[in-house]
């Protein structure tokens, strides 16, 4: 035998400070937006209160839940275009339960459930007929959306007000909560899916299968199970996000949310989640939510109307992901 | 060595018989492996000896035959399977998750946790200790594996496999893409792997290095066993001389052609996915061969002659004008055509129409202002189904349901059609029925008659021996050899491809 030893050249690893740069990098987005609208004359006062602040994180909190399970679909290498139907046949579904005199908790255990078992459907689907998740979360978009019109005849459900009403309300009651309970669930949420994510065998292998199924299935991963997890875990937020969005409205809107799948997904790929798959965090999806909330909000301050505000969402879109590859590409 | 001459063998294959359709891919074959071996598979491309060993990893079914693990009767019924029993299968590269990190991807699928939780610590202790195992601590375990070198990714999936108890390891070309470097480091594992008693199948072209890392051989040719035996009882002509045996000889029909003045002249040309600068020049009605194993470089080489792949130094010079740069759509105006070794993935456009795909790098016959005159072209196409002798119920039948040799027609068809003086063909052959193979060398043999020159990439030396005019031999990127086909004999082509020296006299 040779006594001498060969070594790899080796990447070096990342500094502390280029550890702190890759951290920081999602965030960049977001502090340009909140640095520009802190710049202009017309609204500076006005956008920097805690009050705003408040605001627009109740306005996300809709959006940011049905990103937490958006970016486990996206990292695992699918997509979710029932997500809106889904939110809005949620909310139909608590708004029924209410007014069918069901007591306002078990209207929310229903109203997610109905969320969680869209999911398992979709994944269901996507596993036992391999078919693309675009396929029949495209499918499931028409359908949820049509049976929540059905349940509600066609309406909007009035439902008398509960406490329910309360968990998007802009001044919380009591007062020390400081903000809507809606909130404290998206940020406790979002800290528990960042953890999963992180520091579970599930959190492994959602990476595993959206980076590279046939190795996931090689080293014994029952993907397809996990994929079915996957999308039931989605549709529970979905539902939970049904429940924000009864909450906030106070009444069970069949036709609400159409098109909001398009802005979850765009939170994520913003936040660096990558549509083929093995890419992505809740850090992100979270900054990219608030990306887009703060735009909304700071143009509304400003009086641009609506499609200055659509013009601006669709070019940080194309943006954000270009830089992001930019970046991996330097790597 | 310590080993005992009469240790039972680990493995045990008997019988093996595989038949993909009509062909035989694995005929009869028996194969034992002992403890702590080190056993080269060799063979020609399409010997069988990946069918083989795919049988044995589980990916594929044998139709006959048995096998053994220790005494035990072994018969996967996947990878999986056959990983959970011990046998492991390294490639090249697929095999990993890129976005995980070193850590993740040795401990997929058996992490170690509590309740739910990765206990991540734990993880990498053990990963570490497997990489220094195998000499490779300056590994990081926390590197995306997509930041590594192919070298440094082979290991990470050999130590995978070991984390995995792998008692059989099957490597398949492990060095094809490695480095000289890279190849040395991978040395020394199997070295280490064999002394604490792992068992290696080895599949490689390349004789020397299996003279220097293996024990014992297995020689398969048109999916039989030809030879096994000691590596140190048998020397480098015998090897070659069971690979390619006595083949039956095959009538090659030569066609008078005249080589005229120069028409193609690469000089120092090294495209980017070349391993090295290519010096050739072909003349006007002269059949070139291009031969080598598969990865030798020779389709790296006509991609970037064609300006599919980029053009890193030197140049092209065509009817000695030069043209370093050019996309495809700018050679075929020089007159270059192009037929692809991956015929359904980039040769032809399965779902669409025999006259669309034949008419796709020509339409100018057909188009005014734009529209296709359609019912011109379907005439056209017409003629050309006649005159290529291709079996299709009409021009407008999917590219999809024709027989392999007929969809080579029709690809081969687009070149005539667009007028091409020079023909760069790539593996023309590969896969395509007898009747069509040889309507295809005697169109080759026309169209030299006619002037044009023809690259063509095989190898199947016996073809490029029976139509070429010059045979040129490429290993490792290197173009080794060039010489008329008269000094050349499939041996020789295979001891230059193999080993890549020039033989002499």
């Amino acid at each position: 035998m040779k006594k001498k030893t060969v070594q790899f050249k080796f990447v070096k690893e990342k500094t502390r400070i280029q550890h702190l740069i890759s951290w920081l990098a999602p965030f960049l987005g977001l502090i340009l937006v909140l640095v520009i609208f802190s710049l202009m004359p017309e609204v500076q006062d006005r956008f920097l209160r805690v009050a705003n602040f408040k605001s627009v994180a109740t306005q996300s909190v809709i959006v940011a839940l049905g990103a937490l399970g958006m970016t486990l679909i996206i990292i695992s290498g699918g997509i979710d275009l029932s997500a809106a139907s889904n939110i809005a046949l949620s909310s139909v579904i608590v708004a029924f339960s209410i007014n069918a005199g069901i007591s306002p908790a078990v209207a929310i255990v229903f109203g997610i459930l109905t969320g969680g078992l869209v999911g398992f459907v979709n994944g269901s689907l996507i596993t036992s007929l391999r078919l693309v998740p675009f396929i029949v979360t495209l499918g499931m978009l028409g359908i949820a959306r049509g049976v929540a019109k059905w349940i509600a005849g066609n309406q909007k459900i009035d439902a008398p007000l509960t406490w329910v009403n309360d968990l998007m309300a802009r001044h919380p009651q009591p007062s020390w909560l400081l903000m809507a309970p809606g909130v404290w669930m998206m940020i406790i949420l979002a800290v528990v899916m960042a953890v999963v994510l992180r520091y579970t065998v599930f959190g492994r292998h959602v990476f595993a299968v959206g980076s590279n199924e046939a190795t996931a299935r090689l080293c014994g991963i029952r993907t397809n199970r996990t994929k079915i997890v996957i999308y039931s875990v989605s549709g529970l937020f979905c539902g939970l996000s049904g429940v924000m969005q009864f909450s906030r409205l106070t009444v069970g809107d069949p036709t609400v949310a159409v098109g909001l799948e398009l802005d979850i997904i765009a939170a994520v790929v913003i936040g660096g989640g990558s549509l083929s798959g093995g890419e992505g965090s809740i850090l992100g999806s979270m900054v990219g939510v608030f990306i887009m909330s703060f735009l909304r909000n700071g143009s509304t301050m400003m009086g641009w109307p609506n499609y200055i505000q659509e013009i601006i969402i669709g070019a940080i879109i194309v943006v954000a992901v270009s830089l992001d590859q930019l970046r991996h590409r330097r790597q | 060595m310590t080993q005992n001459q009469t240790s039972p063998p680990i493995l045990q294959m008997k019988n093996i018989v595989k038949n993909f359709g009509a062909t035989c891919a694995v005929d009869n074959v028996d194969f034992e492996l002992k403890k702590g071996e080190v056993h080269a598979l060799i063979g020609e491309n399409g010997a069988g000896k990946s069918t083989l060993v795919k049988i044995l990893s589980g990916a594929l079914k044998a139709d006959k035959g048995s096998m053994f693990l220790g005494d035990a009767p072994y018969s996967p019924s996947n990878p999986l399977d056959g990983r959970r029993r011990g046998v492991s299968m390294i490639y090249q590269e697929l095999n990993l998750a890129p976005h995980l990190t070193v850590e993740e991807n040795i401990m997929l699928g058996r992490e170690v946790h509590s309740w739910f939780f990765v206990r991540q610590k734990e993880m990498r202790k053990k990963v570490k200790e497997a990489l220094e195992f195998v000499n490779h601590p300056e590994i990081s375990p926390d590197v995306p594996v997509k930041k590594l070198s192919i070298g440094a990714r082979q290991v990470v999936e050999i130590t995978r496999a070991l984390m995995g108890r792998a008692a059989v390891l099957v490597m398949d070309e492990p060095t094809s893409s490695l480095s000289q470097e890279d190849s040395a480091l991978l040395f020394q594992i199997i070295g280490k792997l064999k002394s604490q008693g792992v068992s290696v199948i080895y599949i490689s072209h390349f004789l020397e290095e299996v003279q220097e890392v293996a024990d014992s051989f297995t020689v398969l040719r048109d999916g039989k066993k030809v030879g096994s035996g000691k590596i140190k009882n048998v020397s480098l002509e015998e090897l070659i001389r069971m690979m390619v045996g006595q083949k039956v000889d095959e009538m090659f029909p030569r066609i008078e052609h005249e080589v005229g003045d120069d028409m193609l002249k690469l000089k120092k040309l090294k495209g980017i996915n070349m391993q090295a600068e290519v010096n050739l020049s072909l003349h006007r009605g002269e059949i070139v061969g291009l031969a080598g194993l598969i990865g030798a470089g020779r389709t790296e080489l006509i991609r970037t002659i064609f300006g599919l792949d980029a053009v890193a130094k030197g140049f092209v010079k065509i009817a000695n004008i030069s043209t370093s740069k050019g996309s495809p759509s700018q050679r075929i105006r020089e007159g270059m055509g192009y037929l692809s070794e991956d015929r359904q993935g980039e040769g032809l456009a399965l779902s669409r129409s025999l006259v669309d795909n034949l008419t796709l790098s020509h339409f100018s016959p057909y188009s005014r202002l734009g529209f296709i005159a359609l019912k011109k072209r379907k005439t056209a196409a017409h003629e050309w189904i006649q005159r290529m002798k291709i079996k299709a119920r009409s021009p407008d039948q999917l590219v999809l349901g024709l027989s392999g040799g007929n969809q080579q027609k029709v690809a081969l068809a687009r070149l005539l059609h667009q007028e091409a003086d020079i023909l760069l063909l790539d593996e023309p052959t590969r896969g395509i029925d007898v009747a069509s193979k040889s309507q295809i060398y005697e169109w080759i043999g026309e169209l030299a008659s006619k002037g044009k020159t023809i690259l063509f990439v095989s190898s199947y030396f016996p073809e490029l021996i029976g139509i070429c005019d010059r045979i040129a031999v490429f290993h490792r990127g290197q173009l080794v050899d060039i010489k008329p086909y008269s000094q050349w004999t499939a041996q020789r082509i295979m001891a230059a491809a193999t080993t890549g020296k020039a033989v002499e006299e």
